[in-house]
């Protein structure tokens, strides 16, 4: 089993997240010979060029064709590889979206599926290129592991994450460089395992991807600004979703917020909802994102300043969601 | 009726014009799809400086011809023409890729008036514009709907799917240009996914196929002529060159989106200045 690789921020802080994937993927695939890429006329843009140069024999470049790509891979898979495919998130998640539901998730096939420039990251493309409703779209499909890392260092770990589970994987990664979050690997990635960033029993922040970084530093503000002690959880799998980290949150602190560079519908907002209601304790909550709409264009951090993702979006709503006066009853079952 | 030397003149000086828009309006976004925006602007030019009827105080006009830039990502070049024509401020073209912006690397239609479709995702356009032309027969109109395709664009199923049915329904009142610049993104078009041979594709599809030479207004003239009066589908395969115009990047396909500084924008300017000139002199203009 391939694995074991460890970078440290000095290697990754020159390297955009698209650029660390391939790294990363080259690195396994010196170990483990199932490994095998596939892009469609995006080598450059997705970066996994660097795996073309190093395994030429193993890279497969299907032309503007992903419906086609994601046919090949599931093929391949069956015959025992390991098909890494490199597109852009929406044309993943859009175009290749028949091909993945039953030529790959329904038969479970072991293909693994780099959806780049994810959210609004590819901000100046217009809504043909943002990809922002892929989490939701993903996250439907069964069998299906879907893993939104928040920087270019948790994109490692779940690269090797994703060659260690058996069974098809959506990894969201973003164009060029994420803010980083963290400065090590060995922080205990686990997939299905949320992340605590930042304790706290005021109200829980739960983001995913770009959205952590923002949360982290919100909750630092809230901190020395409002003395406000803010929980935040890095939710880099969507699923299978760590129900357990979101109802200890709501048991410890009843107000959730969740932030994501996606439409509130069905992502990860979605996801936590659904455990919300599901869990029989009640709370206040509120979802960032994408308001059922589509995004105007811009740079990244505009369009997440735009939307409310950014610190000061998840600060304002905090600020809001603390002044709701709601019955705190200490005694949860009484609510059920 | 062939192109008359005054006509030839005139779109000539609009195709190196429009180019020259082109290359500030990159400078001012900082970067840009300029190789694709500058293969493709000679059968744009055509189109909308001699054939299309439009009406430019009125962009939504129902009777207008339409035009589907299938090719989306050259919307920066075909942002040019919508300011020429006063669909959009001059002033506009400076913002484009700004934040909050109406004008982005893919074209709105809900937000740049002249636009009649957002497209950027690949291999849709032949099958919106085959609605048009379907369109127009169910309401009793004439007007013509051109499509432009990319050629590594043609590497989608689904243009094939829509080849079909414009041949199925004999879509006279369609055409479509292939903008044959032997490039995509990764490389040249025969190394990542061969194409060839093309023309037969097309006709096998059933189209009847035209190879002329993209930058030629004269045979782009005699081409479009002939579609309009043809009893098939006329699929027109332009040879073009990526970054036509501009020497440092004709024919290269890592200029497919690319970034220009001041310096690199006055190049580009001198550059075109030179064909615009060749052009003329090749011509006997
Ligand atoms: C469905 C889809 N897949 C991928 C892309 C990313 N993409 C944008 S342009 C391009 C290459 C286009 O090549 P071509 O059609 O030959 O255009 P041209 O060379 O004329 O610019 C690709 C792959 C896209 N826009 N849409």
């Amino acid at each position: 089993m391939a694995g074991g690789i460890s970078y440290t921020s000095d290697e990754t802080t020159k390297l955009s997240t698209g650029e660390v994937y391939a790294k990363m993927l080259c690195d396994l695939a010196e170990q483990d010979p199932r490994i095998v890429t596939l892009t469609a006329d995006l080598a450059k843009s997705t970066k996994i060029g660097a795996f073309m140069e190093r395994f030429p024999e193993r890279f497969y470049n299907v032309g503007i064709a992903e419906q086609n790509m994601f046919g090949i891979a599931a093929g391949m898979a069956k015959c025992g590889l390991i098909p890494f495919t490199s597109c852009f998130a929406i044309f993943t998640s859009c175009r290749g979206l028949d091909q993945i539901h039953t030529d790959i998730c329904y038969q479970n096939l072991n293909v693994k599926m780099i959806g780049s420039h994810a959210g609004t990251s590819f901000g100046q493309a217009g809504t043909t290129h943002h990809s922002t409703e892929d989490i939701a779209i993903m996250r439907s499909m069964a069998n299906l592991v879907v893993i939104v890392p928040a920087d270019g260092l948790e994109t490692a770990n779940a690269v090797q994450a994703a060659v260690a589970h058996q069974g098809p994987v959506y990894l969201r990664i973003n164009r060029g460089f994420d803010q980083a979050v963290y400065d090590s690997m060995e922080y205990g990635y686990e997939i299905g395992k949320a992340v605590q960033l930042h304790d706290g029993t005021d109200l829980t922040i739960i983001a995913c991807g770009s959205g952590v970084f923002q949360a982290v530093q919100a909750a630092r503000e809230l901190a020395s600004v409002d003395g406000v002690k803010a929980r935040v959880l890095n939710m880099h799998t969507i699923k299978p979703i760590d129900r357990e980290a979101i109802m200890e949150a709501v048991h410890d602190t009843r107000r959730i917020i969740t932030v994501e560079d996606h439409t509130v519908i069905g992502g990860l907002g979605g996801a936590v909802a659904e455990v919300i209601a599901e869990g029989g304790m009640a709370c206040a909550f509120r979802r960032l994102g994408l308001q059922d709409a589509f995004s105007p264009i811009g740079l990244h951090e505009d369009l997440m300043s735009h939307h409310k993702i950014d610190a000061n979006g998840i600060i304002e709503t905090v600020r809001e969601l603390l002044q709701l006066d709601f019955e705190e009853d200490d005694d949860w079952t009484d609510e059920v | 009726m062939g192109l008359n030397l005054k006509e030839l003149r005139r779109l000539e000086a609009k195709a190196n014009e429009l180019r020259h828009i082109t290359v500030d309006t990159v400078l001012h976004a900082g970067s840009g799809h300029i190789g694709g925006a500058m293969s493709v602007m000679d059968i744009m030019t055509i189109l909308y400086y001699r054939f299309m009827r439009i009406k430019k105080e009125d962009p939504h006009w129902q009777d207008r011809d339409r035009f589907i830039l299938s090719k989306g990502h050259a919307g920066i070049g075909f942002v040019s023409i919508l300011a020429d024509l006063g669909f959009l401020e001059r002033e506009q073209l400076k913002t484009f890729n700004l934040t909050g912006s109406d004008l982005g690397i893919h074209l709105d239609c809900t937000k740049a008036p002249g636009v009649d479709a957002s497209t950027g995702s690949l291999g849709h356009g032949l099958s919106i514009a085959l609605g048009m032309a379907q369109a127009a027969r169910q309401l009793n109109k004439d007007f013509i709907t051109y499509c432009v395709l990319g050629d590594g664009e043609c590497n989608e199923g689904s243009v094939w799917e829509a080849a079909m049915a414009v041949s199925h329904y004999n879509a006279t009142n369609l055409i479509t240009f292939v903008d044959r610049n032997r490039c995509m993104i990764d490389g040249d078009t025969e190394d990542v996914m061969k194409l060839e041979p093309f023309a037969a594709k097309w006709r096998a599809f059933g189209f009847d196929t035209l190879e002329i030479d993209g930058h030629s207004f004269v045979e782009l003239n005699d081409a479009i002529e002939h579609a309009l009066k043809a009893e098939k589908p006329v699929a027109i395969i332009c040879n073009t060159i990526k970054g036509c115009g501009i020497d440092f990047m004709a024919g290269d396909f890592r200029w497919h989106y690319g970034a220009i500084n001041e310096e690199l924008a006055e190049k580009c300017h001198a550059s075109l200045g030179k064909y615009y000139q060749t052009r003329l002199e090749g011509k006997g203009v």
